[in-house]
């Protein structure tokens, strides 16, 4: 016989996991890949684009960095539809997150892509690329090396900030731990067990990222650094 | 033949280049010299329109664009200009996330749309010339100053480029490295490669090339065969330089 609190482990950690793989995961990898996407075009766009574009981005940015992710996702789920604007729970929760990742991404993209040395500009121009050449394949590959642990611990904020959904209705693992704490009257085991499994996708998340850095770092950086 | 007509080149009020109008016949190996600040990037720079001059005109070849003050030059005619040239910087700037062989076979294949086989076959036999072919697969980072400068110039010369411009191949490195890369530059002067080469290594300069250019202050002072120059400046302003610098 095992004590109770474990055995309502056990028996929940099926629907929690069932959550986390049909909501948390997809929720987080769709927003993270789509805003890594708006990240970078905004990173460029600050980057190169002329007057009105920064401006526009700039705002955006400001915007987001600026106010609560939880106001930020009221706002679209609640808020939009007093302007006729009804979305889904979940696609509401994938539009907030992916502004979100895509706001606090660029500053770091656009970091990234600036420290990459000029003379790796003039050396790939010099023999014969266009700017989108140089870009591709010269720039971005040295810069996404650099970006690795701070995309990195973007990516797991991102993971944990899902559970921010459920105050949307979105049905993920956190809002699953609230549906059986309504019934069983137990928050406390629930919610530790809730805890130790993000900590457990954190974890795990941390390590790949070690192993990531270090593939990447078989070349050794920028030769400029050590010259 | 290389022509360069009144080149005036700006940065804000700076003057660096006044009115500068230089030949180089293709085939042998101009070295640009003078004090620091003089204007020797920015005139090699200007040659491959990494700077572009601000009045004048460049001509390599066939390809020949005038510039005027304010007005911008399109992408397509800048490219068409650079690509009859090659460039080797002072601080190498291999490609660092690329293998030696990769670095050369780059501009192959991604500008010249060349099949990887082929790039790969050009790579080699440049890493050869160059007495890197063992290191075809390392990465910049574990090669010396020397290997990698030697990989830059194969880099540079992979397109068969009219003209290699290198500003201070050299000067990053210490004296024993440095020999390892003016026997490469020293080697393709033989061989006919058309060099324009700003140095303050008179050695260098002694050593590979043919014609000199002495620039001071943005303005073109003396210029002549080498033998004449070095052994025996005419202006006074070249002398002093030159003396200067041996005897350091
Ligand atoms: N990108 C730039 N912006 C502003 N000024 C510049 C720039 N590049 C060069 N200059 C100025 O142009 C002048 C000539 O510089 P340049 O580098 O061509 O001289 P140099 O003869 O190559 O000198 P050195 O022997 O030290 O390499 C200098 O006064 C320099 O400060
Ligand atoms: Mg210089």
């Amino acid at each position: 016989m095992l004590p109770h609190w474990l055995q309502l482990m056990l028996d929940s950690l099926g629907p929690l996991l069932w959550a986390a793989l049909v909501f948390t995961a997809p929720l987080t990898l769709l927003s993270f890949v789509l805003g890594l996407t708006l990240g970078l075009v905004v990173a460029l766009i600050r980057l190169f684009a002329a007057w009105p574009f920064t401006a526009i981005v700039r705002f955006y940015v400001w915007i987001i960095r600026g106010t609560p992710l939880l106001v930020q996702l009221f706002l679209i789920f609640y808020g939009l539809p007093s302007v006729g604007i009804v979305l889904d729970a979940f696609p509401a929760a994938l539009i907030g997150f992916t502004l979100n990742v895509g706001a606090y991404s660029s500053e770091i993209i656009r970091a990234v892509i600036a420290s990459v040395p000029k003379g790796q500009w003039e050396a790939a121009y010099s023999i014969g690329m266009n700017w989108p050449q140089a870009m591709r394949r010269t720039i971005l590959p040295q810069a996404a090396r650099v970006a690795v642990p701070p995309l990195s611990n973007t990516f797991i904020s991102l993971v944990k900030d899902t559970s921010l959904a459920a105050a949307i209705t979105v049905p993920e693992m956190f809002q699953a731990a609230q549906r059986i704490v309504a019934t069983t009257y137990e928050p406390l085991i629930l919610y530790i067990e809730a805890a130790l499994i993000y900590l457990a996708l954190s974890s795990i998340l941390s390590t790949l990222q070690v192993r990531l850095e270090e593939r990447l770092n078989r070349y050794g950086g920028f030769l400029e650094a050590r010259s | 033949m290389i022509e360069l007509t009144d080149i005036e080149k700006r940065f804000g009020d700076n003057l660096v280049l006044q009115g500068v109008s230089v030949r180089i016949a293709e085939g042998g190996v101009t070295a640009l010299v003078g004090p620091s600040g003089g204007g020797k990037s920015t005139l090699l720079r200007c040659i491959n329109l990494l700077e572009i001059p601000t009045s004048g005109m460049v001509r390599i070849g066939d390809e020949a664009l005038t510039f005027h003050p304010g007005q911008k030059v399109g992408w397509a005619s800048v490219q068409k200009l650079r690509r009859q040239t090659g460039m080797v910087f002072q601080n190498f700037q291999l490609f660092p996330h690329r293998t030696a062989i990769e670095n050369i076979m780059e501009g192959l294949t991604t500008v010249l749309k060349w099949p990887q086989e082929r790039a790969r076959e050009r790579a080699l036999s440049l890493l050869e010339k160059v007495g890197l072919a063992h290191k075809a697969d390392a990465w910049p980072a574990t090669l010396s100053g020397g290997q990698q400068q030697r990989v830059a110039i194969a880099r540079a010369l992979a397109p068969s480029p009219r003209v290699l411009l290198c500003d201070e191949p050299t000067s990053a490195l210490d004296p024993e490295l440095s020999g390892e890369v003016v026997d490469v530059l020293s080697q393709l002067a033989r061989e006919g490669t058309t060099m324009v080469m700003a140095t303050h290594d008179l050695r260098l300069a002694s050593k590979i090339a043919s014609e000199v250019v002495f620039l001071e202050a943005g303005v073109v002072v003396e210029t002549g065969p080498a033998a004449e120059v070095f052994g025996n400046p005419q202006r006074e302003r070249t002398k002093r330089f030159i003396t200067t610098l041996t005897q350091k």
